[in-house]
C-alpha cells in the first residue's frame, strides 16, 4: 500500500484539495494530513530509497535512515502541532502555503541526492514566503520580498556547489561532503549556512520571522533552519569550523535578544542561539555530539514552537507584540502564560523539561574532546538564554507593570496546540530514553539525570534569575524601549542602498556632464554651420551680378596667364 | 494600570511579590551550600569546575556582563522604531532625482 509513497506527497495533495473544501470538512482534512502521513512512515524500513532516471543521472527522492526519519517525523509532529495552531484561520492561502512548506521540509530531509535536495530547498523558500506576506502590511510585504531574494540566493549557492561535486566525483548522491571539495564544498557550506543563519548570514531570520502573521511564524519557526542543521548534520559532521561558527551563533545573539523590544524578533535571536549549540555539536562530529546536535533540533523546534505560539496568541488577542506595551496578561490568558512558562523552562533547559536533556549533550560533547574554552563561552551563552527567553519573555508579556489590557481567551485551537506541545515539552524532558531511541548515530551512553548535572545546572540557572532580579531591583535592566536595533542587515538595507543611490548620483552627474558637452559642441557646430551656409553666409547667400562679372573676369585673366606660359 | 474596579490579584500585592523573593533567595543559597557538602562527579571535568560554586558564581556574572554589555551596545546600535521605514522615503527622493536627470 502506501509504501512508495514519497513522505512529502500527501501534504501536496491536501494542499490541493484545501480551497475545495470548507468549515468542518476543511478542518478535518488539515488535521488528517499529518496523522495519515505521519502513519505512512511506519511503512517506510530504514535504508529503503527510491530511485529514478533523470538525464542519465540518478535520482534518489526518497531516502530512508535514522536521520532523515527523526527529522520525518518531527516535521509531520511540527506540522501537525502548526497546522492546529492555524485552524481558525479563514485565509486559504495561508493553509495551502502551511502544508506545502511542511511537505517541502519533509522532501528536504528525504533527499537522497543532490539535485532533489535543491527543488525542495528552492519549494521551502517558494512556499513560505506567503506565511509572510499573508500579514498583509508594507513591512511585512518588504520583508518577504527581502526573505525571498536571500532564500532563493541560498539555493543559486547549492545548484552552483551541486554542479561542481557532480563534476569532481561524478554523481549527484547526496551524503558526506566535508571540506575536501574545495569551492564546491564551499559553496554546499555556505548555501546550507544562509538556511541555519550563520552569523553575518542570519539577518533574514530575524528580519522576516517576527514580520509573519501570528500562526505563520509558527510554521516558519520549524522548517527552515532545522532542514538546514539536518542538511549539515549529513554533509559536514566534523568540520571543525563550524564549532567555531557555532559559538559564534550561540553568544551574539543573546545580546541582542536582551535589548530588543518586538518579543517575536527576541525568539528570533534566540532561535540563532539555539541554532549554535545544534552546529557546534555538527562540529565536534562524535557520535555523541551529532546525537546531542539532532536531539537538540528536535526538542528546540517544539519549545521554540511553543514559545513562538504563545507569542502568536499574544499578539493575535491584543495586537501588540512589543515588550514596552504588554505586561500583566497572565489575568486574561492564564493558560496561555502557564504554556509560555513551560517553554521557556524547556529553551533553558530545566531538569524534567526538554532542553536539558539535549544541550548538555553536546556540551559533555565539547569537555570530551577537550574544548574547555568554547565550552565556557557556550555556558555562558546558555545562561544568557535563560536570562532572555526564559524570563524575558514571559516577564514582560504577561507580568512586569500591568498594561492594562484585558482580552478574551484564544481560540480554542490555539490551545490545544500550545497544551499538545507542552505535553511534548515535559514528556521528553521527563523520558528522555524515547527520543535517544530515535538518534541517527545509534545507541546514547548518555544520562542526562545524574546528581552533578542536575545541581550544576540548577546553580547556573537560579543565579542567572538572580542576576535578574538583582539588576531589575538595582534599576541596571535596560527598560524595553520602542526602537530598532542596528544588525548586519544595516548594509543592504541602509547601506549598500546609499552606496547605489551615491554611485547612480554620480554616473548621472558624468552621464550629464557628457550629454551638456556633446549638445553644446552639437549645438555650436550647427550654429557655425548655419552661419556660413545659411542666405546670408558666405556660402549660401545670393551674391550680385556685379561681383559675379568681376571674379568671372579675374578667372578669365588668370586663364589667359596660363595659357600664355 | 490595572483597571480600578479590579479586585487585587495575587501577584499585585508587593507582600507576595516579597515572599517570593526570599523562597528564591533561599533556594539559592541552599544550592551553593549543598556544593560544600556532597562532592560533585563531572565526566570530564573542566579546569574551572572543581571551584565550590563555579555554576552559580559564573551564571551571574556572565548575566551581569551580559546585560550591562547589551545596555552599552544600545549607544551605538539603537535607532528609532521606523529607522528602516524611512529608507522608502529616501528611495523615493533617489528615483525621483534619477527621473529628472533622464529629462
Amino acid at each position: 500500500m502506501p509504501t512508495n509513497l514519497p513522505p512529502f506527497l500527501l501534504f501536496y495533495i491536501a494542499a490541493l484539495l484545501v480551497p475545495l473544501f470548507r468549515g468542518k470538512l476543511r478542518t478535518a482534512l488539515l488535521i488528517a494530513t499529518p496523522i495519515l502521513s505521519f502513519a505512512s512512515l511506519f511503512f517506510f524500513d530504514h535504508g529503503y530509497t527510491s530511485h529514478y532516471e533523470l538525464l542519465g543521472y540518478t535520482l534518489t527522492p526518497v531516502r530512508v535512515d535514522a536521520l532523515s526519519m527523526l527529522f520525518g517525523y518531527l516535521f509531520h509532529i511540527a506540522g501537525f502541532i502548526a497546522i492546529v495552531f492555524s485552524l481558525h484561520v479563514k485565509d486559504t492561502g495561508q493553509h495551502i502555503a502551511g502544508l506545502t512548506y511542511a511537505g517541502s521540509a519533509i522532501g528536504a530531509v528525504f533527499a537522497g541526492d543532490l539535485i532533489t535536495l535543491f527543488v525542495f530547498w528552492e519549494l521551502l523558500a517558494i512556499t513560505s514566503v506567503y506565511l509572510i506576506w499573508a500579514r498583509g502590511t508594507e513591512r511585512a510585504i518588504k520583508a518577504g520580498l527581502r526573505y525571498l531574494i536571500i532564500q532563493v540566493g541560498s539555493g543559486v549557492l547549492l545548484l552552483a556547489g551541486t554542479v561542481l561535486h557532480v563534476q569532481q566525483t561524478g554523481s549527484i548522491d547526496f551524503n558526506f561532503i566535508g571540506m575536501d571539495g574545495g569551492l564546491s564544498s564551499w559553496l554546499i557550506l555556505i548555501a546550507f549556512g544562509i538556511k541555519s543563519a550563520f552569523p553575518f548570514m542570519h539577518n533574514w531570520l530575524t528580519d522576516a520571522y517576527p514580520e509573519a502573521t501570528p500562526t505563520g511564524t509558527v510554521f516558519l519557526s520549524a522548517m527552515t533552519t532545522k532542514v538546514a542543521v539536518c542538511m549539515l548534520a549529513r554533509g559536514f559532521p566534523g568540520t571543525e569550523l563550524l564549532i567555531y561558527v557555532g559559538c559564534a551563533m550561540a553568544v551574539f545573539p543573546i545580546f541582542f535578544a536582551v535589548i530588543e523590544n518586538d518579543l517575536r524578533r527576541v525568539l528570533a535571536y534566540s532561535m540563532i542561539n539555539q541554532i549554535g549549540f545544534m552546529v557546534v555539536g555538527v562540529g565536534i562530529g562524535t557520535d555523541l555530539a551529532v546525537n546531542g546536535a539532532v536531539a537538540h533540533a528536535f526538542n528546540d523546534v517544539i519549545f521554540k514552537g511553543l514559545l513562538m505560539m504563545t507569542m502568536g496568541a499574544v499578539l493575535h488577542q491584543t495586537g501588540k507584540i512589543n515588550g514596552s506595551e504588554l505586561g500583566g496578561l497572565y489575568k486574561s490568558m492564564p493558560y496561555t502564560t502557564i504554556f509560555c512558562i513551560v517553554g521557556a523552562a524547556s529553551i533553558s533547559a530545566f531538569p524534567l523539561f526538554s532542553g536539558f536533556v539535549s544541550k548538555a549533550m553536546v556540551m559533555s560533547a565539547l569537555l570530551h574532546e577537550g574544548y574547555n574554552v568554547v565550552w565556557l563561552f557556550m555556558l555562558f551563552s546558555a545562561a544568557g538564554v535563560f536570562h532572555h527567553a526564559g524570563i524575558k519573555i514571559p516577564f514582560f508579556a504577561f507580568f512586569a507593570h500591568d498594561s492594562g489590557i484585558r482580552v478574551s481567551k484564544p481560540p480554542i485551537n490555539m490551545l490545544i496546540a500550545m497544551s499538545i506541545a507542552a505535553t511534548l515539552c515535559i514528556g521528553i524532558g521527563c523520558f528522555p530514553s524515547v527520543l535517544y531511541g530515535l538518534l541517527p548515530r545509534g545507541d546514547v551512553d548518555y544520562h542526562p539525570y545524574d546528581y552533578t548535572h542536575i545541581v550544576t545546572q540548577l546553580q547556573l540557572l537560579f543565579f542567572s534569575a538572580g542576576a535578574f532580579v538583582w539588576l531589575n531591583l538595582n534599576g541596571l535592566y535596560p527598560p524595553e524601549l520602542r526602537s530598532t536595533n542596528l544588525d548586519v542587515e544595516w548594509l543592504y538595507r541602509k547601506a549598500a542602498p546609499w552606496l547605489l543611490g551615491g554611485i547612480g548620483a554620480a554616473i548621472a552627474l558624468v552621464d550629464n556632464g557628457v550629454r551638456r558637452a556633446f549638445l553644446a559642441m552639437l549645438s555650436w557646430n550647427g550654429q557655425r554651420f548655419e552661419k556660413t551656409f545659411s542666405e546670408k553666409g558666405v556660402m549660401g547667400g545670393t551674391w550680385s551680378t556685379s561681383v559675379m562679372a568681376f571674379w568671372t573676369a579675374i578667372l578669365l585673366g588668370v586663364f589667359l596667364l596660363l595659357y600664355y606660359f | 494600570m490595572k483597571p480600578e474596579n479590579e479586585p487585587e490579584d495575587f501577584f499585585d500585592k508587593p507582600q507576595n511579590i516579597k515572599l517570593i523573593l526570599r523562597v528564591f533567595y533561599v533556594l539559592c543559597a541552599l544550592l551553593v551550600i549543598i556544593d560544600f557538602f556532597v562532592a560533585r562527579h563531572p565526566h570530564d571535568p573542566h579546569p574551572w569546575e572543581m571551584i565550590p560554586a563555579f555554576y552559580a558564581i559564573y551564571g551571574f556574572v556572565a548575566c551581569v556582563i551580559l546585560v550591562l554589555v547589551a545596555t552599552q551596545m544600545r549607544k551605538l546600535l539603537m535607532r528609532d522604531e521606523n529607522y528602516y521605514d524611512r529608507d522608502d522615503l529616501g528611495e523615493n527622493l533617489g528615483d525621483a532625482k534619477g527621473d529628472h536627470n533622464a529629462h
